[in-house]
C-alpha cells in the first residue's frame, strides 16, 4: 500500500514534470511546450520557430499572431516539400489548436516565422516571443536557440555533426 | 483536420515538376541506368556571377565532379538544413571532399546578391560557393537543371519561393550522375557522393 501510493506521487510529479517547464503560466488555456528556434546563418533575413501548443479548454482555439522584438515581421507559416518541391503559405487565418488537443509546430510543418530579422539567433541565446490566440489572447515567452542542424528542442541537435 | 487549399492547389500545380522529381529520384537514381539514358537532359552552359563577385560559368566546375543545390537565403527551414547536411557530408568526406566542388545556386537572385550569400555560406563549409546572377540568367539555368521555382507573393507585399529541394550530383563533364533528394539519410548521401568521388579524374 505505501509503496503504491509511492508509486502514485512520483507519478503525479512525472506528469506535472512537463508542465512545470512549459514558459506559459498555470492558469492560461494554452500551454507552450518546448519552444525553439533555429540558429541563423549570417545575413539571414528570416529565421523559424517551432513549439508545440496544448489546448487546455473544451473550445478551439486559434493561433492567430505574433511578435517579437528580433523581427520586424512575424507570421503564421505552413511548409511542406510535394514531390521534391519545397512550397511555404503564410496561415492567414492561423493555425488552430483543437480543443483538448495540441497542434506541433515542426522543421518541414508549421512554423512561427521571423521576417527580418534584426539580429542573427545565435545558438545558445534566447529572445521573447508573444503568441496571440482569439481565445487564450497574448502568451509571451522566452525561445532558446538551438544550433542550425537543430532538429527538435532537445540537446541532441546542440551544434554536434552526429550522421543520421 | 481543417482543410488547406494551398496545397490541394499547390499539388495539381507542381504535377508535371513532380514526375520529374519523382523520375529523377527513383528511376535514373541508380548510376547505371542514369548513363544508359543518358540524361543528357540535365545540365547546361551558363553564366552567372559567384560570391566574391566573379563571373563564372559551367566551364568553372569543369574537371572536378560538382554538387549542384538549388534554394534562397529567404527560406528558414530547407535550405539552411541541406547546407548543414551538406556541411556534415563534406567533414564525413574527409580528404576526398576536395575531388568535389559544391555549388549553392539562389532561385531568388533579386535579394540574394553576391555580397548576401557570401556572408550567408560563412555559416557552413568554406567550400561551398555561391551562385546568383540575373533572373534571366538563374532562368536559364534552373531550366537546364530542371529545377522548379516559382515566386509566390505574400500578404505583406513580399514574397517567398516555391523551388526543388534536391541536390544534384554532377561529374566532371557535367553529366548528370545522381541526386540526394530531400531527407536522403546520412548513409545514402555519403555513398552516392563516395561514388561521385570515385568519377574524378586522376590528376
Ligand atoms: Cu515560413
Amino acid at each position: 500500500m505505501r509503496l503504491l501510493s509511492k508509486l502514485a506521487l512520483m507519478a503525479v510529479l512525472l506528469a506535472a514534470a512537463p508542465a512545470a517547464f512549459a514558459q506559459a503560466g498555470g492558469t492560461s488555456k494554452i500551454n507552450v511546450e518546448q519552444p525553439w528556434a533555429r540558429a541563423t546563418p549570417a545575413g539571414a533575413m528570416t529565421g523559424a520557430v517551432y513549439m508545440t501548443l496544448a489546448n487546455r479548454t473544451n473550445t478551439e482555439d486559434r493561433l492567430t499572431a505574433a511578435s517579437s522584438d528580433v523581427a520586424s515581421k512575424v507570421q503564421i507559416h505552413e511548409m511542406a516539400v510535394v514531390n521534391g518541391i519545397m512550397q511555404m503559405r503564410q496561415l492567414t487565418d492561423g493555425l488552430a489548436v483543437p480543443a483538448g488537443g495540441s497542434v506541433t509546430l515542426k522543421p518541414g510543418g508549421y512554423h512561427v516565422m521571423l521576417i527580418g530579422l534584426k539580429k542573427r539567433l545565435i545558438a545558445g541565446q534566447t529572445f521573447p516571443l508573444t503568441l496571440t490566440f482569439a481565445n487564450a489572447g497574448n502568451i509571451s515567452i522566452t525561445v532558446p536557440i538551438q544550433a542550425i542542424g537543430a532538429t527538435n528542442s532537445g540537446n541532441g541537435g546542440m551544434g554536434k555533426m552526429e550522421m543520421k | 483536420m481543417r482543410a488547406r487549399p494551398w496545397i490541394i492547389i499547390a499539388a495539381a500545380g507542381v504535377v508535371a515538376f513532380g514526375a520529374i522529381a519523382l523520375v529523377l529520384t527513383f528511376a535514373v537514381a541508380p548510376r547505371q541506368i542514369g548513363q544508359a539514358v543518358g540524361v543528357a537532359s540535365i545540365g547546361g552552359p551558363f553564366t552567372l556571377t559567384d560570391d566574391t563577385g566573379a563571373t563564372v560559368t559551367d566551364k568553372t566546375l569543369a574537371g572536378k565532379p560538382y554538387v549542384m543545390y538549388f534554394g534562397y537565403t529567404y527560406c528558414p527551414d530547407v535550405c539552411p538544413t541541406t547546407l548543414f547536411d551538406l556541411t556534415r557530408w563534406i567533414k564525413a568526406l574527409g580528404p576526398d571532399a576536395d575531388k568535389l566542388s559544391y555549388v549553392f545556386v539562389t532561385v531568388d537572385p533579386e535579394r540574394d546578391t553576391p555580397k548576401l550569400m557570401h556572408e550567408y555560406l560563412a555559416s557552413f563549409d568554406k567550400r561551398i560557393r555561391g551562385f546568383t546572377g540575373t533572373p534571366a540568367q538563374i532562368a536559364k539555368i534552373a531550366k537546364e537543371y530542371r529545377v522548379y521555382y516559382k515566386k509566390v507573393p505574400s500578404s505583406d507585399g513580399s514574397y517567398l519561393m516555391d523551388h526543388s529541394a534536391i541536390i544534384y550530383l554532377m561529374t566532371a563533364d557535367e553529366k548528370f550522375d545522381t541526386v540526394i533528394p530531400y531527407q536522403e539519410k546520412d548513409t545514402a548521401a555519403l555513398a552516392k557522393l563516395r561514388d561521385l568521388v570515385a568519377t574524378a579524374p586522376s590528376s
